[in-house]
């Protein structure tokens, strides 16, 4: 199909309605609120669903409705109104039913401004509700990946039975840029296990409730064995220009793009620097990260917030190299050549070289 | 009356066995003489009655009647504390043939999910809602509730409900009632056996009222909690016949059962191979493909600024349209939010014949100002070389970079003479495509022509053609810039 120059926010939608969502539940919050207005528009003309919910709380437990009813179903949200779906995140990931939320972030904390940040970090990717569950979290950096991670995104909550949150920036929700989108719409059956209201289903039962402490239990290690098969099979990343990288930068989303353009000014000046981009976050391509680090002599972190993306990589590198870190919040972002200062700013000339020894220890450790 | 009877047969809409627990398998988790019970088998009975085990979803809440999963067989749904209204919305409108009946208490329903119920039943959900109003929160061990009376002691109105500090028992019944949308609405207790007999006609007419196809309907049960009142059963139901329906008025509130329409089928679904059209894909530009090569090298870094209402955002979306119908990479990134509206707006607009790296443009080689705050603010950051068209008689004299092409033309009072101020970006377009040849002229006719109103068509070609000879006509001879 033809390229068609689109809004993030849009694409979103229009990929979600061919991947065959038939139902969003959703509120207004800038800057994702144009994702509620194509998806009023779209989703009854797919003959879907659209509700503008009371609040996001109710949203969110709509969407566990849905799911529940075995229909591909998807909400979006902003900072504030994540953080009152919270709850629903950990009932929709403890009774195991698929959705995809998508999260435009913006400033915060509290009502913050409507600018860009991605200080929902934590939040969405660490899990902001309660209880042991994960969602899976893809970040698009392109109008491009909106689309593509969306449709993936309904894929993979069907077949993890768990929320899936595209998690973008307000860059990346409001720019345009061209799509290419599925050439073939899709409508998958609804799931066996789901409460349809017909005799065909009429012992299937929905619940996140397990009362007994051993078949909670049982019920806890499956969720994690779930997420540890996500960790096995489901990490995405680009890797940029790291084949020679002795500086290997990492950032996800709008920052990704910047760094990019970063490399290339760095390149210009005989630098050898590249580019880590997760598009998973979780799962987070934390062997990817390692594996660089053989090479590497440093890492760079760049995230608009202050400090979140950077403690998943200094998991992942475990002390194997120095990372350094550069950010900017309130909806400023930095631009390619402020990077470019950083870079040359906190590596003058030669690179400071890792401790072999504690690396080894680190490795068996 | 023979079928009300209460008898002790068991409903068919209950499991043989209620696999609770393993050594408790013939009896609920309710205790003597609790209300639950009673509501419970009102409803199995409905069920039973009007033929719809099959069809039934029921929603479980949080509190004592959490588990109506382990007796109810039906499809079953347990949720969140108070979101039964919001996630029963959503099952009946994926399944509308399903029969969502929704059970809460009165902490669950009166208290964290107000906001839910007052919304569904404004929808008008056509969903069957039973609120067990026992004054208290049980599960949790006698917590006061919304619906607890002035006076009692809970375990935290310790010293009695009292209204300066908690306020007065909630009418949930009545709250509804002053909403449109309602199908019916009635309060029924468990006083004796007269009133159970009663309330279980109305449970069955609230579930017939969605078999029917009809509105939001809803009942309110005023139910005995011995256990936690500590309360005999005897004297526990007395105390709802007496001092709860004392506050608590039985009444039918609403039956517009008679005048409710069913709510309308949901068209039939479009085929699959319809969505794309449907979903307004395809080639907007009417042309076969996008040109395969782009026709020269590019890469133009773009910054777009004026006040709100200037046309910014659509200066720069009409170049983006154009670019990529001309085979380019191209990428639009707006200010927005509360900003369009007034105050500045700005956007960065990339056309390249390469991947575009960053969609922000931090050093532009092409800077339209509009007013002279975005060209005092954006010109220091500008590429040397680069092109700068202002919107203005003259560029400020402290604003002259002599390492940039810059032009002044009064755009919009060009549009003003055009009869329309808000083409004024149209003309600064116009200027900008004479001044660097990039785009034939019929891309950027074509991306117009999708872009803006029929109305303003001819319109915004005149301006185009404005801005073209305006700046042919200021600027000389060695003008054609940058490629």
């Amino acid at each position: 199909m033809q390229k068609q120059l689109t809004k993030g926010n849009v694409a979103i939608v229009k990929a979600a309605v061919l991947a065959g969502c038939r139902a969003f539940y959703g509120y207004p919050i800038t800057p994702a609120s144009e994702i509620a207005e194509a998806a009023a528009l779209y989703l009854p003309r797919a003959g879907g669903v659209f509700v503008q919910a009371e609040s996001e709380v109710a949203a969110i437990n709509m969407l566990y409705g849905a799911a529940a009813a075995g229909v591909r179903s998807m909400t979006a949200s902003s900072g504030p109104g994540i953080s009152l779906m919270q709850e629903g995140f950990s009932y929709l990931a403890g009774a195991e039913l698929p959705c995809v939320i998508a999260d435009i972030m913006r400033g915060g904390p509290g009502l913050g401004n409507i600018a860009p940040e991605q200080s929902d970090y934590n939040q969405i990717v660490k899990g902001g509700g309660h209880g042991n569950y994960r969602t899976l979290v893809v970040a698009p950096d392109s109008v491009q990946e909106m689309a593509d991670l969306t449709t993936w995104a309904f894929d993979l909550a069907d077949r993890y039975r768990n929320p899936v949150v595209v998690l973008a920036d307000g860059f990346i929700g409001q720019m345009m840029e061209p799509v290419e989108f599925a050439a073939r719409a899709t409508l998958p059956a609804a799931p066996g296990w789901a409460v349809r209201g017909d005799a065909e289903t009429r012992k299937n039962m929905v619940t996140s409730l397990y009362l007994e402490p051993d078949i909670l239990e049982r019920h806890v290690r499956k969720l994690e064995e779930k997420y540890k098969q996500a960790e096995r099979n489901e990490v995405r990343f680009e890797s940029w220009r790291t084949e020679d990288a002795e500086i290997v930068l990492v950032g996800y989303g709008i920052v990704g793009r910047i760094l990019k353009a970063a490399v290339e000014l760095a390149r210009a000046r005989g630098m050898a620097v590249g580019l880590l981009r997760p598009i998973t976050l979780f799962p987070f391509p934390t062997q990817q990260i390692r594996e660089l680090a053989k090479h590497a002599k440093a890492f760079a972190v760049v995230e608009l917030s202050t400090g979140q993306l950077v403690d998943d990589v200094r998991l992942a590198l475990e002390g194997r190299a120095p990372v350094e870190f550069f950010s900017r919040v309130g909806g400023n972002a930095p631009s390619a050549e402020d990077v470019l200062a950083f870079v040359e700013h906190t590596f003058p000339g030669s690179l400071p070289q890792p401790v072999a020894v504690r690396q080894e220890e680190l490795i068996h450790g | 009356m023979a079928s009300y009877t209460v008898t002790h047969q068991k409903a068919r809409a209950f499991y043989d066995t209620y696999e609770r627990k393993a050594e408790l398998q013939n009896q609920t988790h309710y205790c003597p003489g609790c209300g639950h019970g009673i509501v419970s088998k009102l409803l199995a009975q409905a069920i039973d009655e009007l033929g719809v085990q099959d069809r039934t979803v029921l929603i479980s809440p949080v509190g004592c009647s959490v588990f109506g999963y382990y007796y109810f067989d039906v499809g079953n749904v347990q949720v969140a504390h108070g979101r039964a209204p919001a996630v029963a919305t959503a099952v009946k409108r994926s399944r509308p043939e399903s029969i969502v009946i929704g059970y809460q208490g009165d902490g669950d329903l009166a208290a964290i999910g107000t906001a839910e119920i007052i919304h569904a039943a404004n929808r008008g959900e056509p969903i069957t809602v039973i609120f067990v109003n026992n004054g208290i929160y049980g599960m949790t061990g006698g917590q006061m509730a919304p619906t607890t009376l002035l006076g009692r002691k809970t375990a935290t109105s310790p010293l009695g409900r009292d209204a300066m500090n908690e306020g007065f028992p909630l009418h949930v019944c009545e709250m509804l009632n002053s909403l449109e949308a309602p199908v019916y609405i009635e309060r029924v207790a468990l006083g004796n056996n007269k009133q159970i007999m009663h309330a279980a006609k109305v449970v069955k007419r609230a579930v017939e009222n969605q078999v029917k196809g009809l509105g939001f309907s809803f009942v309110e049960v005023l139910s005995p909690c011995p256990t936690i009142w500590k309360m005999q059963p005897v004297e526990a139901q007395r105390f709802v016949r007496d001092e709860m329906a004392a506050v608590f008025g039985l009444c039918n509130f609403r039956d517009r059962t008679k005048e409710a329409q069913a709510r309308p089928a949901r068209a039939a679904s479009p085929a699959l191979e319809d969505l794309p059209r449907l979903l307004d894909l395809g080639n907007g530009s009417g042309e076969d493909a996008v040109a395969a090569c782009p026709p020269q090298e590019l890469d133009l870094r773009i910054k777009v600024a004026g006040f709100g209402g200037q046309g910014v955002l659509m200066l720069g979306e009409v170049l983006a349209e154009a670019g990529l119908d001309a085979g380019y990479e191209v990428s639009w990134l707006p200010s927005y939010g509360p900003e369009m509206r007034s105050g500045t707006s700005n956007c960065h607009v990339r056309l390249a014949n390469h991947a575009i790296d960053s969609p922000l443009v931090s050093r532009p080689n092409v800077l339209l100002a509009l007013n002279e705050p975005s060209l005092r603010k954006f010109l220091p950051a500008v590429e040397e070389g680069g092109l700068v068209l202002y919107n203005g008689s003259e560029i400020p004299g402290d604003c002259v970079r002599s390492d940039l092409r810059m032009v002044a033309l009064p755009f919009t009072q060009l549009a003003d003479e055009l009869g329309a101020t808000k083409v004024g970006n149209i003309v600064m377009l116009g200027a900008l495509l004479e001044a660097t040849g990039i785009l034939e002229q019929g891309r950027v006719v074509g991306a117009l022509k999708r872009l803006v109103h029929p109305r303003f068509f001819e319109l915004d070609l005149a301006a185009l053609a404005r801005g073209r000879g305006e700046f042919r006509e200021s600027a000389s001879d060695d003008y054609l810039w940058g490629v």
